[in-house]
């Protein structure tokens, strides 16, 4: 089977400058990353603010170009930006955002805001439209009476209903959701994740959903990739990687996670501060942080290599020792 | 710092270079001034004569290039009127000038800095409310209406006041504060808003959280952040110190650069004219500079 | 032993919306109190409002005791005092809670000469101190430094330098980790643990994380609507919890280990404060809601295990439960 997308090496180079008087220097956003969705799955991207997840997801849409590597969308490469066959291909993907009220427009009523894209990529008359909106809006559970709202008359769980239903309205075969449920409360969270839920079973579309809530990602990932200052440092189906991460970061990541019931002594708690991508440390990324670290760590950057049949790791010391050695 | 401040002194040589340009071509293109100050009447030999004798009779771009290269050798040309150094003219007027805009701009700061700030602290309150009527009155209304309006008060009906001229400090009382009143309204709601959204700021709610009081919660936390946005248009205030004055001069029959300005241009005075716009430019210019400064100065962030 | 704080009957309205419909609510000396609910469910209203922290525009009405004063009606001054003195607050999104134009060393010593009248060489002694004790690196060094060139986590552990700042009795935490990254969080709550075990702070921590509460706290308050609906110890309620609502906020939490299931959210929204549902507040949510809950307001009483609840119909005690007890083991694993 080929995949539906298809990222090889992608690399993304800012330049930060630091204040009004600084010097600009290269932030590698992303630094060769490589990854592959295969249609009807859903891949987990997790990691802390400055791991380049986001920067990704919009790399793997082609929004933000790629200053090195190449992203393969059904097949094909992924044409220019803003090029009419790029255009064209948003018909089949699309991408939801964390804050609902920004993504929409507050002068439009929600059916209006779904329909648009229907209208952009001229798919149907006005009357499959209009059928189109209802249905779509049925979808995501939105009562018909809700057609004409306004997005500052609904809540934030509405609202991202009405993005991603939007999203949908193209019958888009791969969706890139960035941190999609984080500004919900709870309970309305779980109605959006049960939604997402609902969209993988039925038919075979994709989904990239990138979080840093480990739980949610745990509950509707097949496989999660751990993002680390732009690089991917363990990858593998979901199940496996929480129950036996390879990777110290992962680990820690999992063990910070606060869970009613688990003792906060006796939990793996990671010391120093969050990477900042603009000093970037030598070797492996994670190693001033990282409890196992020695030589090799601080002088040799590590490769993704297989640990498990199903699941690889970018550390020096992922063998079974290490792990259990650790646990 | 060097680096900003260098390349801020050459953003501001071409935004210097470009008025002067833009001037002369506009000058050059909007009337000739041989006609106008020779009158209708006068035989073509004359007329070639003086455009010779000023230069006038070369191509645009040379009569351009020896323009720029007398001013950056200190020659900034001659008035055609009375032959004396153009910039000799300028200059004499300058302090008339300032007579009238310093005190203004003291009373836009004075009045529409506070005026804002006890709106922003008293939201929605009966004086919050006329604050904000009286702004909107004060930059609406333009200036010559403002100055007719009160000269009719000051000078006809109470007679206090005289309703033009030039000579003691009560000449300047009506002009100056014409010129004010549309900046206090500018001021007042600027820093209204600017101090609004400071106040609504998580770290005013944890200055009062951890104890300190409200007057120095205001004054410490509130007003050294509200302090960056009112710069900007304080910093805009300065740099119209020389321009903003013409219409007012006008009426009030002031003897500045604004009268200066305004019967250069219907004489087509080309060097005297060049040099008031090159004036204004320059000291536009200086003050943005400064204020880019101040930016850094106030709020760490802007920094490295 | 008497209570540190005692709320009775706090109400709060805004523009003449009722937000909180009379909480009561006590704190003991070096107690860790938790309140959890969803976002405008009242919990830091409830605290913004004992402190006079509110906008002008809000009443307040009720008894917030602190020892022998009442600070609703308490003049301006005699508040001064308590905020940062007695109850120290931190809150959500450290970074901007910090102000952004002034040294962190001078924030810092502000706190310390206001409540404990310290300057100059002392001042910054202590403050300096005060930086190493929460965990700031190099503290003699970042003196000097302005909030934008620390990190989230570390502008939250500047927040609690200058809340431990005035050597408080209680410590009030509004939502302290959810704008951080998932380690940081965890090196936070470890550090607001740590800190009231050895200055013998009550700590009351407002946070929507079920999980990070069950790990700081004893006791619990849910919230729904501006009203407490259960309360009890952090064991009987997470264990055991027999309001809906509370049950709800469970059921809703995906899980880090054990079988990958579909959630159970609880339907619908939280209502409108300006249009409330008669009677529980909760009831047009209510998987359990009989028409008595309609027409009829459950106050919040004590129950035979010493927990409070405000429910009419709720789940049963432990061991009553039949298949339903059976559905819940999952909660608790």
């Amino acid at each position: 089977m080929t995949a539906l997308l298809e990222a090889t090496d992608l690399v993304r180079v800012y330049t930060g400058r630091q204040g009004l008087f600084g010097k600009a220097a290269p932030v590698r956003a992303v630094d060769g990353v490589s990854l592959r969705v295969m249609p009807g799955e859903t891949l987990g991207i997790v990691g802390e603010s400055g791991s380049g997840k986001s920067t990704l997801g919009r790399m793997l849409l082609g929004v933000d170009p790629a200053q090195g590597g190449t992203v393969r969308f059904g097949g094909t490469p992924m044409p220019e930006r803003a090029t009419p066959a790029w255009r064209a291909l948003r018909a089949r993907m699309q991408m939801v955002f964390q804050d609902p009220l920004a993504a929409l427009d507050r002068r439009l009523t929600i059916a209006a805001q779904i329909r648009e894209p229907l209208e952009i990529h001229r798919i149907g008359d006005a009357r499959a439209r209009a059928a189109r909106v209802g249905e779509l809006m049925q979808a995501v559970g939105l009562r018909p009476d809700q057609a004409g709202r306004y997005p500052h008359e609904l809540s934030g769980g509405q609202r991202q209903r009405v993005v991603i239903a939007r999203a949908l309205a193209s019958g888009p075969e791969l969706l890139v959701c960035d941190e999609p449920v984080s500004a919900l409360d709870v309970s309305i969270q779980a109605q959006v994740v049960n939604l997402l839920r609902e969209l993988q079973r039925e038919g075979r579309r994709s989904m990239v959903f990138i979080s840093h809530d480990l739980k949610v990602v745990r509950n509707l990932c097949d496989r999660v990739a751990v993002m680390y200052l732009g690089r991917i440092v363990e990858e593998g189906p979901s199940e496996l990687l929480f129950a036996r991460p390879r990777h110290p970061y992962t680990r820690a990541l999992i063990s910070s996670v606060p869970e009613p019931g688990r003792p906060l002594d006796g939990r793996v708690i990671l010391q120093g501060e969050p990477p900042n991508p603009a000093k970037r440390p030598s070797g492996c990324a994670f190693h001033p942080r990282c409890a196992l670290a020695t030589d090799v760590c601080r002088n040799t950057v590590p490769e993704l290599r297989q640990t498990d049949p199903e699941q690889t790791a970018a550390c020096h010391h992922a063998d079974g020792t290490a792990a259990s050695r650790a646990a | 710092m060097i680096r900003f401040v260098t390349i801020r002194l050459l953003r501001a040589v071409i935004t210097v270079l470009a008025v002067m340009t833009f001037a002369f071509v506009v000058l050059r293109m909007s009337g000739d001034p041989a006609e106008v100050l020779l009158g209708p009447d006068v035989p073509q030999t004359v007329i070639d004569a003086f455009r010779k004798q000023w230069g006038l009779d070369a191509p645009l771009w040379q009569q351009y290039l020896s323009y720029i290269g007398a001013i950056f050798s200190g020659d900034f040309g001659l008035s055609m009127r009375d032959r004396s150094p153009a910039i000799q003219l300028v200059m004499e007027r300058v302090p008339a000038t300032l007579q009238l805009t310093i005190p203004a701009l003291l009373l836009k700061l004075g009045i529409g800095i506070p005026a804002g700030v006890y709106a922003a602290l008293h939201r929605d309150s009966a004086v919050d409310r006329g604050v904000i009527f009286l702004a909107i009155l004060g930059f609406t209304i333009p200036s010559f209406v403002m100055g007719l309006v009160l000269v009719l008060i000051f000078a006809v009906t109470l007679g206090v006041l005289p309703s033009g001229g030039f000579g003691s400090w009560q000449h300047a009382i009506l002009p100056a504060i014409t010129i004010s009143i549309g900046g206090i309204g500018i001021l007042a709601r600027f820093s209204r808003s600017a101090m609004t959204e400071v106040l609504g700021q998580p770290y005013i709610r944890t200055a009062s959280a951890k104890g300190v009081k409200w007057r120095d919660v205001v004054r410490g936390h509130a007003l050294p952040n509200a302090a960056v946005p009112i710069v900007t248009i304080v910093g805009f205030m300065v740099g119209s110190l020389i321009a903003g004055a013409v219409v007012v001069e006008t009426i009030f029959s002031w003897p500045g650069i604004g009268r200066l300005l305004i019967v250069s241009v219907s004489n087509r005075d080309l060097a005297v004219v060049q040099c008031i716009l090159l004036l204004i430019a320059a000291v536009m210019v200086v003050s943005n500079l400064i204020v880019d400064l101040l930016y850094g100065w106030l709020d760490p962030r802007l920094r490295a | 032993m008497a209570n540190l704080v005692e709320i009775r009957d706090l109400r709060v309205a805004f523009d003449g919306v009722p937000v909180l419909h009379g909480v009561d609510l006590e704190v003991a000396p070096g107690e860790a109190l938790g309140l959890v609910g969803e976002s405008g469910c009242g919990k830091s209203v409830t605290w913004l409002a004992a402190l006079g922290l509110l906008p002008s525009k809000a009443s307040v009405t009720g008894r917030v005791q602190l020892g022998e004063t009442d600070l609703t009606g308490a003049p301006q001054s005699a508040l001064e005092t308590v905020r940062g003195g007695r109850i120290a607050m931190i809150f959500q999104d450290p970074s901007s809670a910090l102000n952004p134009v002034l040294k962190i060393g001078r924030q810092l010593c502000e706190a310390l000469r206001l409540h404990r009248g310290l300057t100059g060489a002392a001042a910054k002694t202590e403050a300096l101190r005060l930086m190493d004790l929460v965990g700031i690196p190099d503290a003699r060094g970042r003196f000097r430094l302005y909030p934008h060139e620390f990190s989230g986590g570390q502008c939250q552990r500047l927040m609690i330098a200058m809340a431990l700042a005035g050597e408080p009795d209680l410590l009030i935490a509004d939502e302290p980790t959810t704008a951080l990254d998932a380690t940081i969080q965890a090196q936070i709550l470890d550090l607001l643990a740590r800190l009231r075990a050895e200055m013998n702070m009550a700590t009351v921590f407002i946070s929507h994380d079920l999980g990070a509460v069950a790990q700081v706290c004893e006791r619990v308050c849910v919230m729904y609507a501006g009203r407490i609906v259960e309360q009890g110890s952090v064991g009987q309620l997470f264990e055991h919890p027999r309001h809906p609502y509370t049950r709800g906020l469970f059921d809703a939490l995906p899980r880090l280990f054990g079988p990958r299931t579909a959630l159970v959210p609880i339907p619908g929204t939280v209502p409108d404060p300006r249009n409330l549902p008669g009677g529980c507040a909760f009831q047009p949510r209510c998987a359990h809601a009989q028409p008595f809950c309609q027409s009829a307001l459950p106050d919040l009483l004590p129950q035979r295990d010493g927990r409070k609840l405000a429910c009419a119909y709720p789940l049963p005690e432990r061991g009553q439960g039949g298949e339903r007890q059976a559905a819940r083991e999952g909660v608790f694993q």
